[in-house]
């Protein structure tokens, strides 16, 4: 498939909206998931790092 | 992975083998030459295995991802009935394929914790579970997308739809009844109870375009006959799903490692973990 220019290729025969609209959300989200998952990390041995010598204690 | 431990292998360690346990680190290979997946079946072990496997899952997912796009919007040719709508199918199906076939990876890990009982089970099947919903999510999603256009609605109780909505309420129900239960190996059992209960409905999405007469249309692609559609456009959706397919390896790797390191706060390795550079 050859596109004549990036409009046409954003047009997508007229179907951009629903087309970029999947898209977008899917890869929107994907990127999400990436971003929490490195942010429940960091939060997660940041709060061991803390309370590292009190959860040794419980045990 | 850790699946593969036969019943052989767990009554090795449980008696003919003990020096395989011995100290608390189990070595990858027992006396008899045999690997011992029971090994990775540690949380401890585990943890930095998964830590090297998820830059890799993570490349291959973007290379595959890219190459994907450029064959399903460069290459593939358009849809004579739907014009370019149906290039939404190089998403939804592979969100699709990967929201049943997490679902019973997820069932299957959870059972084997019912079963055997070991940690990393159940940590596999809770880290699985939102990355599932997400596909989940991303299939009906996008089926809407492209049902709007196709079909003229955004939305149908036909079976294939219904029961894809089904999949997502028991991905929400598994990691609500989790989240409910304090006790981490008690979460454990009744999700794994639930998962696999809910496994009865993945044939039913399956075959729901058989069984029924339904708006959705039939498989494009089957196991049993040729695929009825262009080359190009099915070889796009397959790369795609192996890009989803690795996507979700190393998601699923990422946030187990996160849950060990919650779960086993109290133990040693976790505490000198931490200590160490992030």
């Amino acid at each position: 498939m050859s596109w004549g220019s990036w409009s046409e290729f954003s047009a997508m025969g007229g179907y951009g909206f629903y087309v970029w609209g999947s898209y977008l959300v899917t890869f929107g989200l994907v990127a999400a998931e990436i971003a929490l998952l490195a942010l429940r990390r960091r939060s997660t041995l940041a709060r061991l790092r803390v309370h590292g010598s009190a959860a040794r204690d419980e045990r | 992975m850790g699946g593969g431990g036969s019943a052989a292998h767990f009554g090795g360690m449980n008696g003919r083998q003990p020096s395989s346990n011995r100290g608390g680190v189990l070595r990858p290979r027992d006396r008899s030459g045999k690997l011992n997946w029971f090994k990775y079946s540690s949380p401890q072990t585990f943890f930095p295995l998964a830590g090297k496997l998820v830059p890799w899952f993570g490349a291959l997912a973007i290379a595959a991802c890219a190459a994907g796009l450029y064959i399903g919007f460069f290459r593939a040719p358009t849809d004579a009935q739907q014009g370019e709508a149906y290039r939404i199918i190089f998403i939804h199906v592979p969100a699709a394929w990967m929201s049943m076939f997490l679902y019973l990876v997820m069932a299957f890990w959870a059972g084997l914790g019912l079963a055997f009982n070991t940690r990393l089970s159940g940590m596999m099947a809770s880290a699985i579970a939102p990355t599932g919903a997400l596909f989940t999510f991303l299939a009906l999603w996008t089926g809407s997308f492209w049902g709007k256009p196709t079909w003229g609605t955004w939305w149908g109780w036909d079976a294939r739809l219904t029961s894809e909505l089904i999949l997502l309420f028991l991905y929400f129900g598994f990691m609500a009844l989790q989240a409910a239960i304090d006790d981490p190996r008690r979460a454990d059992k009744a999700g794994a109870v639930l998962a696999l209960v809910g496994v009865v409905n993945i044939p039913i999405i399956y075959f729901s375009v058989k069984w029924w007469n339904t708006l959705h249309q039939g498989a494009s692609v089957s196991l049993t006959k040729a695929p009825t559609m262009a080359t190009t456009m099915l070889t796009g959706m397959v790369v795609m799903a192996f890009g989803f397919w690795f996507y979700s390896i190393a998601a699923v790797l990422m946030r187990a490692r996160c849950i060990m390191l919650e779960r086993e706060r109290a133990s040693d390795w976790v505490v000198e973990y931490a200590k160490g550079p992030a």
